[in-house]
């Protein structure tokens, strides 16, 4: 039994057949290959699998792939291709803030929301709006780090650089 | 004349990872991610008890179920693949049983594979799993590390004649009238909880036999793809150049997938009996279920001082509780092994007794994870050192000056046989008192004290082992290269590649090759390509664990591109009518060694060596490829140093601990890239944070683990974890041109134990004292009485 689905996914036209099981992490990974959307828990405590459906973060291994018909959803590739967080991207490269990279879809799409959000926050709050983000590799900081020199960049800022090593300052 | 090539241009430079890139865009390359044409999927069912015996297994209508292939029992699958015992030889003594891969009979911890459905999807493969009939007779498990050595305790499995896996005592001549003589002895029982990796990627394995013409390809996430290829081909009776493992981007490891696992085997031998791919994937439950535990130990310590507060011995006992196998290939012994060894390192203290049992019991095997043994080590040494200061009225940031090996006293070797070429904790420990203010700091505490705030300064010292040479596992008889193998060739364009036995997962190792190299060959790292992670396009060695990446990989591939310098230099002394002692690379070029004068570009000789060689004088060797291996000697292993502070905040009337401050000062030798190094040593601190106040796998009585998901298994989170202060001691090592020792470990060694001795400073006035791992908020409570 498959049911008939009409979305868009960064910006593209999908009409898919699947069955109403299929959560919408599968749904992108294995029938659209969208493989930038990760699976680390399978229950929603991990944010591997963040993507935006209508511009906010959503779980897609909670959500069923039935349920975003009709829906815009956007993932890491649509949100880079699109250029959308060329600078996130960039201070995330520039700090180091990721190791395996397994974590680091859902942190772009957090940090994505957040600063959409709250266009300045403070490290407290940085570290906050990641609560949802497991990373083992990193210990957090540079990931802090580099949104944080992200939303001082918008700002017009001079970049924070408490943080970087002295030959990159 | 090389020196203009000599001097490190990018070596100690912050670059930035390239592959990091992919990442940042989504296209990333796991083996999560992979689809091959035909591929299907295994699904496991697994034993639910943990301790039994199968009495009816029914697979009929798993066997019938939409979308199944086949449905593999023990008798079907276990025949193809010889079993594999975790022992070594350099372990005297130590028994462990043989492994095969499904359960023949006997089931012995909860999680075991029994069955395993191939499907053409992964929920028709679960789907069907839940129509196999399973009965188990169950026995009562062996649970507890210590009831297991009772005698008469029943054996964890059949096969064994007592839950003892090993045992050994260290000891020096002089323990026991170190103690006699002692003007101060303190002593303390300690827990260390178990835990596991948690690689947000969990294991992920596709396997590809082509029949056709006999080939399997192993797409596996692993660091050690040499260490898998000597394993599929000998245990499935392949010749090595019948298996290409490929481990491309890995979503985490921290030597977790080094080690063997049955879904593993399970994967390749059903790939090899179906002739097409086979992937399994371990979903979060099944990886709690299934992957190395770490850690589990149960130790009892005592330090012995004089009356000037010189540490003049200890005594441990430690007791590693490691489940019903020790792993394969490298044994679940070395953690405690290390242990017993680790203790009281950074110390003078000339005696010691160490004695180690590692004990079975029927719970998922513990074997090798970030900072094997370290943790345990030093959280159990520094513990004591603080409670020595305590009983002393000394400070403990001065008990410690007082005591570790003067900077100026290598080599040394330790009470436990470990040889140091040379540490630094005193410039360590100077350096870490002036970063975190240490004076003002005291009197910070001090003063919130007496408003009713209670916050605690914990240090840790530490001596971390890194660049292993055959001592570590070869001498056991363990085919676990002690060497490494880098080609580094120059393309007809003049751009370089190289293709290393060392792997990435996510440490930086490509971007510190592509350094390395760069400064052997005068050009920038962006011309550096590096390779890594497959058996059949890179030279074999042990790839990247122990922290051996840098130190030996870096070697190798230092020394490669030294090769092809030479080689370069030659046939452009060919073309110039020069010497080669008399030419240098620099900037793309060979260039006049004293002048700087460009001669020839790269390219050029790339484009002459590969496209006009007959334009070479007679007899010029055209060979644009250098191949090196590199095998440490001198010092059995390289030790690295530090210390580590923690600065906590503990709410006596909850328990809730919140750490405010984390100080790391360490010597890792050269440091190859600052950038790399310092998030290494975060990542590791954050790792040793989550061991030492949330992450447990907790067992119920009947063995059963009570919290296998990511909702009940606490990790540690970016709103608990503080920001953490790097200083840097650089002592390189004399062994290697390059000098590097390697950082892995280093964070992970003694952030526990840093902020164990903070909690406990924390908890001071109220006489309370924790000395179990997780510190949950109930542990601190009942410490402090309230419950």
């Amino acid at each position: 039994m498959t049911r008939e689905i009409i979305l868009t996914v960064n910006g593209e036209a999908v009409r898919e057949a699947v069955e109403p099981r299929l959560s919408l992490a599968d749904f992108l990974r294995d029938r659209l290959r969208l493989t930038g959307t990760h699976l680390g828990c399978e229950m929603g405590a991990c944010g591997a699998c963040l993507v935006l459906i209508g511009g906010v973060p959503v779980h897609a291994c909670l959500t069923l792939a039935v349920q975003v018909d009709g829906d815009a959803v956007e993932t890491l590739e649509g949100l880079s291709e699109r250029g959308a967080i060329a600078d996130l991207q960039a201070a995330f490269h520039d700090r180091n803030a990721l190791q395996c990279g397994y974590c680091t879809p859902g942190m772009m799409m957090t940090a994505h929301a957040l600063l959409a959000q709250n266009p300045s926050p403070d490290r407290a709050e940085i570290r906050d709006a990641l609560s949802g983000n497991f990373c083992r590799c990193t210990g957090y900081e540079a990931i802090v780090d580099a949104i944080e020199a992200t939303a001082s960049k918008r700002a017009g800022q001079p970049e924070a650089v408490a943080n970087l090593p002295e030959a990159v300052k | 004349m090389t020196m203009v090539s000599d001097s490190p241009a990018h070596i100690g430079q912050p670059h930035r990872r390239q592959n990091a890139l992919r990442h940042l865009a989504g296209r990333g390359r796991f083996v999560s991610d992979l689809a091959l044409p035909r591929m299907v999927h295994a699904v496991f069912l697994r034993s639910p008890v943990a301790k039994g015996r199968i009495i009816a297994l029914d697979v009929a209508e798993a066997v019938t179920a939409p979308g199944v292939l086949r449905v593999f029992t023990a008798a079907e699958l276990n025949p193809i693949c010889t079993p594999w015992t975790g022992t070594l030889d350099h372990f005297a003594r130590m028994v462990s049983t043989p492994q095969t891969i499904l359960s023949a009979g006997e089931v012995l911890w909860a999680g075991q594979p029994v069955a395993m459905v191939i499907a053409r999807s992964r929920a028709e493969a679960e789907d069907a799993c839940e129509r196999i009939i399973l009965d188990i007779a169950e026995d009562d498990p062996v649970v507890d590390g210590a009831a297991a050595l009772a005698p008469g305790a029943r054996p964890a499995a059949s096969g064994l004649d007592s839950n003892l896996c090993f045992g050994t005592v260290l000891q020096t001549d002089g323990v026991d009238k170190a103690f006699a003589q002692a003007a101060r002895i303190v002593e303390q029982e300690f827990v260390f909880g178990r835990h596991t990796a948690v690689t947000l990627e969990p294991r992920a394995i596709v396997a590809d036999y082509d029949p056709a013409c006999g080939q399997l390809t192993v797409h596996h996430g692993t660091q050690t793809p040499y260490q898998f290829q000597d394993v599929y081909a000998r245990h499935f009776g392949l010749n090595d150049g019948q298996v290409r493992v490929i481990a491309p981007d890995v979503g985490g490891s921290f030597g977790m997938k080094l080690h063997v696992y049955p879904e593993e085997m399970a994967v390749v031998g059903a790939s090899i009996l179906l002739g097409r791919p086979v992937r399994f994937l371990a979903d979060r439950m099944e990886a709690f279920l299934s992957d190395i535990h770490a850690r589990d130990h149960k130790v009892k310590a005592r330090m012995a001082l004089d009356a000037a507060g010189t540490i003049t011995a200890m005594e441990v006992d430690d007791l590693t509780q490691i489940g019903a196998f020790s792993s394969y290939p490298r044994t679940s012994v070395v953690e405690g092994n290390q242990v017993i060894r680790l203790m009281g390192a950074p110390y003078r203290m000339p005696d010691y007794r160490g004695r180690l049992s590692v004990v079975f019991q029927n719970k998922v095997q513990t074997s090798q994870y970030r900072a094997v043994g370290h943790p345990i080590a030093c959280a159990v040494t520094e513990a004591l050192v603080d409670r020595a200061a305590e009983a002393m009225s000394i400070d403990p940031l001065e008990l410690r000056l007082r005591n570790v090996i003067a900077d100026d006293a290598y080599p040394h070797r330790s009470a436990t046989g470990y040889q140091f070429e040379k540490l630094s904790h005193q410039a360590c420990l100077a350096q870490l008192r002036a970063m975190m203010d240490y004076g003002a700091l005291r009197a910070e505490q001090d003063a919130l004290r007496a408003r009713g705030i209670h916050r605690g300064i914990g240090i840790a010292t530490f001596v971390e082992i890194t660049n292993p040479g055959a001592a570590f596992y070869g001498v056991g008889g363990a085919r676990i290269s002690a060497q490494d193998g880098a080609i580094v060739k120059l393309t007809p364009a003049g751009d370089v590649h190289c293709a290393i036995s060392v792997t990435e997962q996510g440490q930086g190792t490509e971007t510190i090759m592509a350094q390395v190299v760069a400064d052997q060959l005068g050009v920038s790292p962006d011309r550096v390509k590096v390779m890594t992670g497959d058996t059949d396009t890179t030279p074999s060695g042990g790839a990247t664990w122990a922290c051996r990446g840098a130190g030996i990989g870096g070697e190798t591939a230092l020394r490669a591109g030294r090769r092809l310098r030479d080689q370069i230099l030659t046939i452009a002394a060919g073309i110039l009518q020069m010497q080669a002692g008399d030419l240098a690379l620099r900037d793309g070029h060979v260039v006049e060694a004293r002048s700087g004068t460009e001669k020839l570009s790269l390219a050029e000789i790339g484009r002459i060596a590969t496209y006009r060689p007959d334009t070479l004088p007679p007899g010029t060797d055209n060979s644009l490829t250098a191949v090196q291996h590199f095998a440490p000697g001198g010092y059995p292993f390289d030790f690295t140093n530090g210390v580590q502070a923690s600065y906590v905040e503990v709410d006596v009337e909850t328990g809730m601990v919140t750490l405010l401050k984390h100080w790391v000062v360490e010597d890792c030798g050269r440091i190859i890239n600052p950038l790399l190094v310092d998030e290494q040593i975060r990542g590791g601190v954050v790792q040793g944070l989550g061991a030492a106040l949330f992450e447990e796998c907790v067992y119920d009585a009947g063995g059963q683990l009570t919290n296998g998901s990511l909702a009940d298994y606490l990790v540690p989170m970016a709103c608990e974890m503080p920001d953490i202060e790097i200083g840097h001691v650089e002592t390189p090592t004399l062994d290697t041109i390059l000098g590097a020792k390697g950082v892995g470990e280093a964070g992970t060694a003694a952030a526990g134990a840093a902020a164990m001795n903070a909690v406990n400073d924390a908890l001071r006035p109220f006489g309370a004292r924790i000395a179990q791992t997780p510190m949950t908020p109930m542990r601190i409570l009942r410490a402090l009485g309230h419950v």
